[in-house]
C-alpha cells in the first residue's frame, strides 16, 4: 500500500516541523513564551497545518485526475476495428484495467515477474494462463490489442504513482519550511491557524449540501440515461410493471402507475393502525395519564421506534404473514392467497409507525397552552369535551403534519415491503391481495443479475428520483405546517 | 317590567340537587369515561404489538442459541489407528470403527437398531474427518477413552426441538430418510444426546443450504463492526465540526441557511435513496470495491450525519453562554473558548447523540443490499485491513440473506440473529443512557 506510506511520510513531516517550528519560535522568544504573539502550540500547528493540507491536496487531485489521462491515453491506442459489435470503448477499457490488475496481482503473487508482464511480445495464451492461475477473472480471451493496452496501462499509473509520491513529499516539505521560515515571534500564528480550522469547520458543514448534490446527481444522471432507453411517457403513464429477465430490454413494462398505487395503498393501511393508535396513546398520556404511567408506557412505545426494520420484516414474514392466514387463508373465509399481502405488511408498518405519530403528536399536544385548557374547564366542559373542542383543533396543524411525516417514513420504507409485501405489481383494491412498492422494486431491480447499462437496472433512479421527490415534497409540506403553527403560540 | 317578563317567559323549573346526575350529565360522564378507555385501550395495543415481537423474536429465536450434540466416550486402539491410517480410504474406516462402536454401546444397553455408516454421515455430518482430525493432532489419545461432542445435523436438531415431525418428511429427500428417526429415537434413549451451548452459531460464517445448522452470524457482525468503526471515525468529527460551524459560528445568510435546510431534508431522505447515491457514486464512479465495508461504513456515514449534526447542536446550545463569555472575558479568543470550555462540557451529550446514530446505522438494512452487501460470506477476513475492502456482510443483511433462504433452519438462524443484534442494539443505548445520566448537567 503505497499510498498508506505516503500518507504517514506526509504526516512525519508535519509532526517534525511542528516540534522545529515551535522551538524556534521559542528561541527568538529567549525561551520566554510571554514574548510570543500566540502560545507555542500555536507556532508548531501553523508549520504542522501549512506541510500536510497541500499535500494532501495535490494526493487527493492526483489520484483523481490520474486515471482521467492515463485513459484518454491508453484508449487512444485501441483502434476502432477491435471494438466488438454491441461493445463500447468503456467496456473495453474495463476489460484493460482488469488486465493490468491482473498483472499486477500476478506479479504480486509471484506467479509471473516484472520482465514478463512489461514484455510487449508476451504469448496471449500464456498471459491468460498465468493470469487464471494467479486467480484473475478474465471475461474472454485477451486480445493483442488489449494486453498491450494493458501493458500500457499498467506501465503509466506505476509511473504517475511515483511521480506523485515525489511531488506530494516535495510540496510537503515546501509548506513544512514555509511554516518554518514564518515562526518568528512577532508572527500571528493563532490567527492563521484559527482560520485553517474555520476552513475545516465550514469543510464539513459543506458535506450535507454534498450529500444532496450527490443524491440529486447521482439520480438525476442514471434517470436521464433511462429515459434515453425507455420512453418516459411510458414510464410514467403505463398501467403495467413487467421487466424481462434477460437483461436485455426490448419486451420489458416498465410502469411506475402499479408500484406507486401499491405504495400509497401500503402506506395508507399503515396510517389506518398508526394514526388512531398513536393519536390516542399520545392524547391520554399528555392528557389523562399520572407520571408514573407515562414514565413507563412512554419509553415502552419509543422502544417500537427503535426496533430495526429488519425485525419488522422478519415479524410480517414470518409471523404476522401466517398469523393472517389463519383467519382469512383457504381453511377459513378464503379471503387471502398468500402470506405476503397489502394487509400483512401495512399491519406491521402501521405498528412501526405509532410511536413516531405518538411522540409528535405528544409533544405538539403539551405544546397548547394550558391557559386554553383551563378556560374550556372554567365555562364547565369535562377534559374530553375540552381536548376534542379545544386541544385538538388548536394542535390540528401540528397533527397534520406528524401524520405526514409519517406517511413520507411509510412510503420510504423499504424492508417491510420487500419481505412482507410481495412482489408481483398489481393494481387491485383487494387488501388481501400481494402487492409491492418503489422502495421493494428498487432493490430487486438493483441486486438481480441484470446488466447495469440495461433499462431493467436503470429504471431503479427513475424510481428513487419520483420516491425522493415525493417524500421531499411531503416532508417540506409537513415542516412548514409544523412550523407555521409553533410559531402561534410562542 | 322585569317581573312581567319573567313570569310570562320562565318555563316551570324542575328542582334538583346538584348532586345529582341529570341525563345530559350522565351522557357527558359516560363520553367522557369512554374517551378516556380509547386512550387506555391504544396504549395497550401498542404496548401489546411490543409484547408480541417481543416473545416472537424469543421464542422462536433462543432455540438458534442450543444445539443437539451427540456425546459419547469412544476408545480407538492402536490396531484400528494403524489399520485405519494404512488404508485408502482412510476416513471411512474411522467411520466404519465408529459405527461398529456405537452399535456395540446400544446393544450393551439393550437397545436393538439397524443403521449403517451412511446414516449417521446424515445424522452427525463426516464423523470420519472428525475423528481422523483429532487422532492427528492427538496422537497419544490412541487407545484412551475420549469423551466427544458431535454436533448433530439440523435436521435431528429440529426433530428433538418439535419443528419437524416424522409427517414432514419428504419422499426423496437425500439429507434424511425415515428410518434415521428410529436411530434418534434409539440413541436418545441410550442417553447419548444432549443439548450444547451453540457457539458455533456466534463465531461461526455462514454456510450453503446443504448445512444450515453450521451457518453462524460471526463474520457478519465482524463486517457490521468494521462498518461501524467507519462511520465513528467519519461521522463523529465531521458531525461535530459541522455543529459547531453551525451553533457557534455561522452568520446568518443564504448559505448557512442553505446547509440547514439540507441537514433537515437529508434527515427525512428515505435509507434506500442513501443506498442509491452509495452505488452510483461510490461504486460507479470512484470505483471502490463492491460489497466492502468500507463502502457500507460511508453510506452509513452520510445516513448518520443528520442525527449527530442535530444531537450535537441540542447539546452545544445547552452549555449556557456564562461560560463563553467567562473565557472571552480572560482573553480567550472565540475559537479557544469553544475548544477548550463549550465542547468538553457538551462531551456527555454529543457522545449519547453519536451512539445512538450508531445504534441506527448498525440496525439498517435497505443501503446495503444496494452496495451489494448481501453475498454468501464463509470466511473471515485476513488481516485488519481486509477488514474494510474485502466483501462482507452485515448482521441485518445477513438475516435478510436467512429470511430469504427457504428452510425453516435458516428462518430460526434469522431469529436467533435478531436476538444477537438487538443485543447489541439494548447495549448501545444502555450505555447512551448511563452517559445521559452520570455526565449530564443541568445548568
Amino acid at each position: 500500500m503505497p499510498i498508506v506510506w505516503l500518507i504517514i511520510l506526509v504526516l512525519a513531516i508535519g509532526s517534525v516541523g511542528f516540534v522545529l517550528g515551535r522551538q524556534k519560535a521559542l528561541s527568538t522568544a529567549g525561551g520566554d513564551s510571554r514574548n510570543l504573539h500566540s502560545l507555542p502550540v500555536y507556532y508548531g500547528s501553523n508549520v504542522f497545518m501549512k506541510s500536510i493540507v497541500p499535500a494532501f491536496l495535490v494526493m487527493l487531485l492526483w489520484l483523481i485526475v490520474q486515471p482521467l489521462v492515463v485513459q484518454n491515453q491508453v484508449s487512444g491506442m485501441i483502434p476502432a476495428s477491435e471494438i466488438a459489435e454491441g461493445s463500447n470503448i468503456g467496456l473495453v477499457m474495463s476489460e484493460v484495467r482488469r488486465t493490468a490488475e491482473g498483472l499486477d496481482n500476478a506479479v504480486a503473487s509471484g506467479a509471473m515477474d516484472e520482465d514478463m508482464a512489461r514484455n510487449a511480445r508476451a504469448e496471449l495464451t500464456d498471459i491468460t494462463q498465468r493470469l487464471r492461475d494467479a486467480g484473475q477473472v478474465v471475461t474472454s480471451q485477451i486480445t493483442q490489442t488489449v494486453l498491450a493496452a494493458s501493458q500500457q496501462y499498467r506501465i503509466s499509473m506505476a509511473r504517475g504513482a511515483t511521480w506523485m509520491a515525489i511531488v506530494v513529499a516535495l510540496v510537503g516539505l515546501a509548506g513544512a519550511v514555509w511554516g518554518y521560515a514564518q515562526a518568528h515571534k512577532g508572527f500571528r500564528a493563532r490567527n492563521i491557524v484559527e482560520q485553517g480550522v474555520m476552513a475545516i469547520l465550514v469543510a464539513a458543514a459543506s458535506i450535507a449540501i454534498l450529500t444532496t448534490i450527490g443524491i440529486v446527481f447521482s439520480l438525476i444522471f442514471n434517470t436521464f440515461e433511462f429515459f434515453r432507453l425507455y420512453p418516459a411517457s411510458e414510464f410514467f403513464f403505463l398501467l403495467e410493471w413487467a421487466p424481462s429477465f434477460s437483461g436485455r430490454g426490448g419486451a420489458s413494462s416498465l410502469g411506475i402507475l402499479p408500484l406507486l398505487w401499491g405504495t400509497l395503498y401500503i402506506s395508507l393501511v399503515a396510517l389506518l393502525v398508526a394514526v388512531p393508535i398513536g393519536l390516542f396513546a399520545a392524547i391520554y398520556l399528555s392528557e389523562y395519564a399520572s407520571p408514573a404511567v407515562r414514565s413507563f408506557a412512554k419509553p415502552m412505545l419509543e422502544v417500537l421506534a427503535g426496533i430495526p426494520t429488519i425485525v419488522y420484516g422478519l415479524f410480517a414474514l414470518l409471523t404476522v404473514g401466517p398469523l393472517l392466514m389463519n383467519v382469512f387463508g383457504p381453511d377459513s373465509v378464503g379471503w387471502m392467497q398468500g402470506q405476503r399481502s397489502v394487509l400483512t405488511a401495512g399491519l406491521v408498518m402501521g405498528i412501526m409507525l405509532i410511536p413516531f405519530v405518538s411522540s409528535l403528536s405528544d409533544d405538539i399536544i403539551n405544546a397548547v397552552p394550558q391557559a386554553m385548557r383551563d378556560g374550556s374547564y372554567g365555562l364547565g366542559a369535562t377534559r374530553s369535551e375540552t381536548i376534542k373542542q379545544v386541544v385538538l383543533p388548536a394542535a390540528l396543524p401540528g397533527i397534520v403534519g406528524a401524520v405526514l411525516l409519517a406517511a413520507s417514513r411509510a412510503i420510504g420504507e423499504t424492508m417491510i415491503v420487500v419481505l412482507g409485501a410481495g412482489a408481483a405489481a398489481r393494481l387491485s383494491l383487494n387488501p388481501f391481495e400481494a402487492m409491492t412498492t418503489v422502495t421493494a422494486k428498487i432493490v430487486s431491480q438493483l441486486t438481480g443479475d441484470s446488466d447495469f447499462a440495461s433499462p431493467e437496472a436503470l429504471v431503479a433512479f427513475a424510481l428513487g428520483m419520483s420516491l425522493f421527490i415525493i417524500t421531499l415534497g411531503l416532508n417540506v409540506f409537513a415542516l412548514y405546517i409544523v412550523r407555521k403553527y409553533r410559531e402561534q403560540y410562542e | 317590567m322585569t317581573d312581567a317578563s319573567m313570569d310570562s317567559a320562565a318555563p316551570k323549573r324542575r328542582f334538583v340537587s346538584l348532586t345529582a346526575e341529570d341525563d345530559r350529565t350522565r351522557k357527558r360522564n359516560a363520553a367522557e369515561k369512554r374517551f378516556r378507555m380509547y386512550g387506555i385501550v391504544a396504549i395497550a395495543i401498542g404496548l401489546f404489538f411490543l409484547v408480541s415481537l417481543v416473545y416472537a423474536i424469543l421464542s422462536q429465536g433462543l432455540p438458534a442459541f442450543k444445539q443437539a450434540v451427540v456425546k459419547i466416550e469412544y476408545t480407538l486402539t492402536q490396531e484400528q489407528y494403524d489399520d485405519a491410517e494404512s488404508k485408502l480410504l482412510k476416513t471411512a474406516v474411522y467411520t466404519d470403527n465408529f459405527v461398529a462402536y456405537l452399535s456395540e454401546e446400544m446393544n450393551a444397553r439393550g437397545i436393538e437398531v439397524e443403521f449403517d455408516a451412511a446414516a449417521i454421515e446424515r445424522l452427525l455430518g463426516k464423523v470420519g474427518g472428525d475423528l481422523r482430525a483429532f487422532y492427528g493432532e492427538n496422537e497419544d489419545m490412541v487407545g484412551q477413552p475420549v469423551t466427544f461432542e458431535l454436533a448433530a445435523a439440523s435436521r435431528v436438531d429440529r426433530y428433538l426441538k418439535g419443528t419437524f415431525e416424522r409427517e414432514d418428511l419428504q419422499e426423496g429427500n437425500r439429507f434424511f430418510m425415515a428410518e434415521d428417526f428410529d436411530l434418534i429415537d434409539a440413541m436418545q434413549e441410550a442417553g447419548f444426546i444432549s443439548q450444547a451451548f451453540n457457539w458455533n452459531f456466534i463465531t461461526g460464517v455462514d454456510s450453503g443450504v446443504d448445512n444450515p445448522g453450521g451457518a453462524g452470524i460471526g463474520a457478519s457482525v465482524l463486517g457490521s463492526f468494521f462498518m461501524m468503526l467507519v462511520v465513528l471515525f467519519l461521522a463523529l468529527p465531521i458531525g461535530v465540526a459541522a455543529s459547531i460551524y453551525l451553533e457557534e459560528f455561522a452568520p446568518k445568510n443564504r448559505f448557512t441557511d442553505f446547509i440547514e435546510v439540507n441537514i433537515s431534508n437529508l434527515a427525512a431522505v428515505p435509507s434506500i435513496v442513501f443506498g442509491i447515491l452509495g452505488l452510483a457514486v461510490f461504486i460507479q464512479f470512484a470505483h471502490l470495491p463492491q460489497s466492502a465495508p468500507l463502502v457500507g461504513g460511508l453510506v452509513l456515514t452520510l445516513m448518520t450525519l443528520p442525527t449527530i449534526i442535530i444531537s450535537t447542536r441540542a447539546s452545544l446550545k445547552a452549555v449556557p453562554p456564562s461560560i463563553r463569555d467567562a473565557a472571552l472575558g480572560v482573553g480567550a479568543s472565540k475559537m479557544q473558548s469553544v475548544f477548550h470550555h463549550v465542547l468538553p462540557l457538551a462531551m456527555p451529550g454529543i457522545l449519547t447523540g453519536t451512539i445512538i446514530g450508531l445504534a441506527q446505522a448498525l440496525g439498517e438494512t435497505a443501503p446495503l443490499l444496494l452496495i451489494g452487501m448481501v453475498g454468501f460470506i464463509s470466511r473471515y477476513p485476513d488481516t485488519f485491513l481486509a477488514g474494510f475492502l474485502e466483501p462482507n456482510s452485515a448482521m441485518p443483511a445477513q438475516i435478510y440473506n436467512w429470511a430469504a433462504r427457504s428452510d425453516a433452519v435458516f428462518t430460526e438462524k434469522a431469529w436467533g440473529g435478531i436476538i444477537i443484534l438487538l443485543v447489541f442494539l439494548l447495549t448501545m443505548n444502555i450505555i447512551a443512557i448511563i452517559l445521559r445520566r452520570r455526565f449530564e448537567r443541568r445548568w
